[in-house]
């Protein structure tokens, strides 16, 4: 086989094979939606992480406004401290409350943002002020034993 | 009585510690040889047009076969997938399921098995005979380097045809899905594409099984021309080094994807 044609089918292999590599990047990965350009930190303080991981979402209303980006243990007051990178076009006010919720009943938990009305802005490194923390089924459990526990007694 | 019985257990003990030894020194000279791949591919590079030739015979003459057993894999994941996803009623993360467990898994591992059984068996072959014929020896003799000449081409050439065979097998694996899921069965086409899109991070999934697919490439074709350089030049002794071309290379892909999967995906 001659060199040029043995070139032209070796070119069409690479061609498609990077046309594979793009196919996966861009319909069938994330790489075109979910990379954010300019992202500031914020870091929330929780008594109870649960099952939160690293790289799980930030959710604002429902949309995704960034990721978790560190887990910590703080020693000395004995809370988790979670880092968060948010997408740099998103502001949040001063009194936002951060929760961790899950999505669906069995689904990956991520963290909740719910704005609220002050005036001035989140600064990149802030630590938000309100948090709730996940909820662990075995205390919800707990509480509701101890509950009926309480109402079984009260007629007597 | 007893002396025959302590020759035999001598005979024993001899016949074990040689295995080992020869099996140690195969791999001192398969580590040396690599190194000698290395430091002769600059060589080699000048000539390129010698790897290119080497990218077309192993990389784009597998092609068929990547791409029709892709689909098929494709294609069952999609049927099997949906039987056991509408059991719990989220028949709509199949696309999920396809993606990710092609570009993590199946993509970079079955493409390797493949390319290893078509072009690694090939390229032991070819090298072997050459052995055998003393092809490599008459190239010596004339000052060219067979290392440079012979191996290292055949050694880059499926280096860089695997990581694009690993993304082709996944992209037509993808369309497999997505042509049984929701053309044949009838899952939603927007909840097939935009649940896959959720879940599968660029970063994570598509670019860790690129560089699975690349290890497994330096494995398989080190593997390859190794064994071929290596073979006893008889035909018997080359048949014998393609059949541990297509083992070692299965052992190796396996095992490296362990390896390399524990790294990756640890704790995710």
């Amino acid at each position: 086989m001659s060199r040029k044609l043995l070139d032209l089918w070796v070119g069409f292999f690479v061609v498609i094979g990077i046309a594979a590599l793009l196919f996966l990047a861009l319909r069938v990965g994330n790489l075109s939606s979910a990379n954010f350009a300019e992202t500031y930190p914020l870091i929330a303080k929780f008594d109870n992480i649960g099952g939160l991981k690293v790289r799980g979402p930030v959710k604002s209303a429902g949309v995704v406004v960034g990721r978790v980006a560190d887990i910590r243990f703080d020693p000395q007051t004995y809370e988790a401290l979670v880092t968060l990178t948010i997408d740099g076009r998103y502001q949040f006010p001063k009194d936002t409350f951060a929760s961790i919720l899950t999505a669906g009943l069995l689904g990956e938990q991520y963290v909740g943002l719910d704005a609220g009305g002050d005036d001035k802005m989140l600064k990149p490194g802030d630590v938000f002020a309100k948090t709730q923390s996940a909820v662990v089924l075995e205390k919800l459990i707990g509480q509701f034993m101890f509950n009926k526990a309480a109402e079984g007694t009260e007629p007597k | 009585m007893a002396e025959k019985g302590s020759l035999a257990v001598i005979e024993l003990v001899r016949s074990i510690g040689h295995r080992v030894n020869s099996s140690v020194q195969r791999l001192g000279f398969a580590a040396r040889f690599f190194v000698m791949i290395l430091v002769y591919s600059g060589q080699s590079f000048r000539r390129l047009h010698l790897t290119i030739r080497e990218i077309y015979f192993s990389g784009f003459q597998s092609l068929l076969i990547i791409l029709v057993s892709g689909l098929f894999i494709g294609m069952v994941l999609g049927m099997q997938g949906y039987e056991t996803l509408q059991r719990y009623g989220s028949s709509e993360a199949l696309g999920v399921l396809v993606a990710l467990s092609l570009t993590r898994e199946l993509g970079p591992v079955v493409s390797a098995l493949l390319f290893a059984s078509r072009a690694g068996s090939s390229i032991t072959a070819e090298i072997g005979l050459m052995k055998a014929t003393e092809q490599l020896t008459a190239m010596d003799m004339m000052a060219v380097n067979p290392i440079a000449r012979v191996v290292a081409p055949r050694f880059w050439g499926g280096v860089i045809s695997m990581p694009l065979l690993a993304a082709l097998f996944s992209a037509i694996g993808v369309f497999g899905g997505y042509l049984v899921g929701v053309v044949l069965i009838g899952v939603d086409e927007g909840a097939f594409w935009s649940q896959m899109q959720g879940s599968v991070d660029f970063r994570f999934d598509v670019w860790n099984g690129i560089v699975k697919s690349f290890v497994f490439g330096v494995a398989v074709s080190l593997i390859a021309v190794f064994e071929g350089y290596d073979a006893t030049p008889t035909a018997e002794g080359v048949s014998s080094s393609i059949k541990r071309t297509v083992v070692y290379s299965a052992l190796a892909i396996l095992a490296l994807d362990f390896v390399l999967t524990s790294f990756m995906f640890r704790g995710l």
